[in-house]
């Protein structure tokens, strides 16, 4: 995925937010008003674990992440998927302030859960897969364009605070 | 990561078989995303008079693509024997830096997710995922 800079040191006077075009703006509303994220969230969690396996370090409390079958069917799975996309309302509430509001996000993965935020990437790709499928031929070049500039900014934020 | 196990091979073929039907329209389809969503792409084909995504010769070039995978299936057993010609294409005339082939397996990917929501299940997400990178670094072998 291309880098977004989601620059801005508030201090400087040339500080650079990042900037939305309408299309932009609305796709992201729209895309999120129609997916449901008890379907979405979960898909796209239990996708990353089968594509990118490596991704279970962090889910050793999680039990059975077999194989795909299970890893579908693991409540706790469909639980976290749920949760983590609700995380990502934040940012489509706060789409012109991503970094301020994914702050405390961000040092809860680095202190907390030691996340590589390498995997967030992974994960942003496995949702990109999850909506594709379920938007189908709505999920144009422009639209998917959007989508993935849209989780670029949440991907940097979250891996802003990291030292 | 690049070593296909059998059960890969297997998936991949399985799969390939009930797409390549598609396999113009899902080239076609991948070539105009990564024009879209990675405009940096449009430098290799400043040559093309019409550069839009749906033009003619975005198709075409879709379709040789995907000539191009659906013959590496064939070759799964030996990607870097069997794709050596294509990889001295791509190695002293192309010259497409490979950093753009995993963008275009990425879109190839996000294509069969648009046109199999059903049949592109995280099992053959993660198989399809490791033959595309296998291809990629067969194509990449000749490059230096």
């Amino acid at each position: 995925m291309p880098e977004n800079s989601v620059s801005a040191d508030l201090q400087t006077e040339s500080h650079k937010m990042v900037e939305w075009t309408d299309f932009e703006r609305d796709t992201i509303q729209d895309i999120f008003s129609r997916i449901e994220y008890d379907v979405v969230g979960p898909a796209a969690l239990a996708r990353c674990l089968v594509v990118y396996p490596w991704t279970q370090r962090y889910f050793g409390g999680f039990g059975n992440l077999y194989n795909a079958a299970a890893i579908k069917g693991n409540p706790m799975v469909s639980k976290h998927g749920t949760t983590i996309l609700h995380g990502l309302d934040r940012a489509v509430k706060n789409m012109d302030d991503i970094k301020n509001t994914y702050a405390e996000l961000s040092v809860l993965h680095s202190e907390k859960l030691h996340v590589d935020p390498d995997n967030f990437k992974l994960l942003a790709d496995c949702l990109t897969i999850v909506v594709a499928a379920q938007l189908g031929n709505e999920f144009t070049g422009e639209v998917q364009a959007a989508f993935q500039k849209f989780l670029a900014v949440v991907v940097s934020s979250l891996g802003r605070q990291y030292h | 990561m690049t070593t296909l196990t059998a059960k890969d091979k297997q998936t991949v073929k399985a799969f390939w078989a009930k797409v390549s039907g598609k396999s113009e329209d899902i080239g076609a389809a991948a070539v105009a995303r990564m024009l879209v969503v990675y405009p940096q792409t449009k430098t290799y084909f400043s040559h093309w008079q019409d550069q839009s995504p749906n033009s003619p010769a975005a198709r075409k070039h879709g379709k040789t693509v995907m000539m191009g995978v659906g013959d590496a299936v064939t070759k799964i057993d030996d990607l870097k024997e069997g794709l050596k010609e294509l990889s001295q294409l791509h190695a002293f005339t192309l010259r497409v830096d490979p950093a753009n082939f995993k963008i275009l397996s990425h879109n190839i990917l996000v294509v069969m997710a648009v046109m199999f929501p059903t049949d592109f299940t995280p099992d053959v997400h993660v198989s399809l995922d490791k033959f595309l990178a296998a291809l990629s670094l067969a194509l990449a072998e000749k490059y230096r």
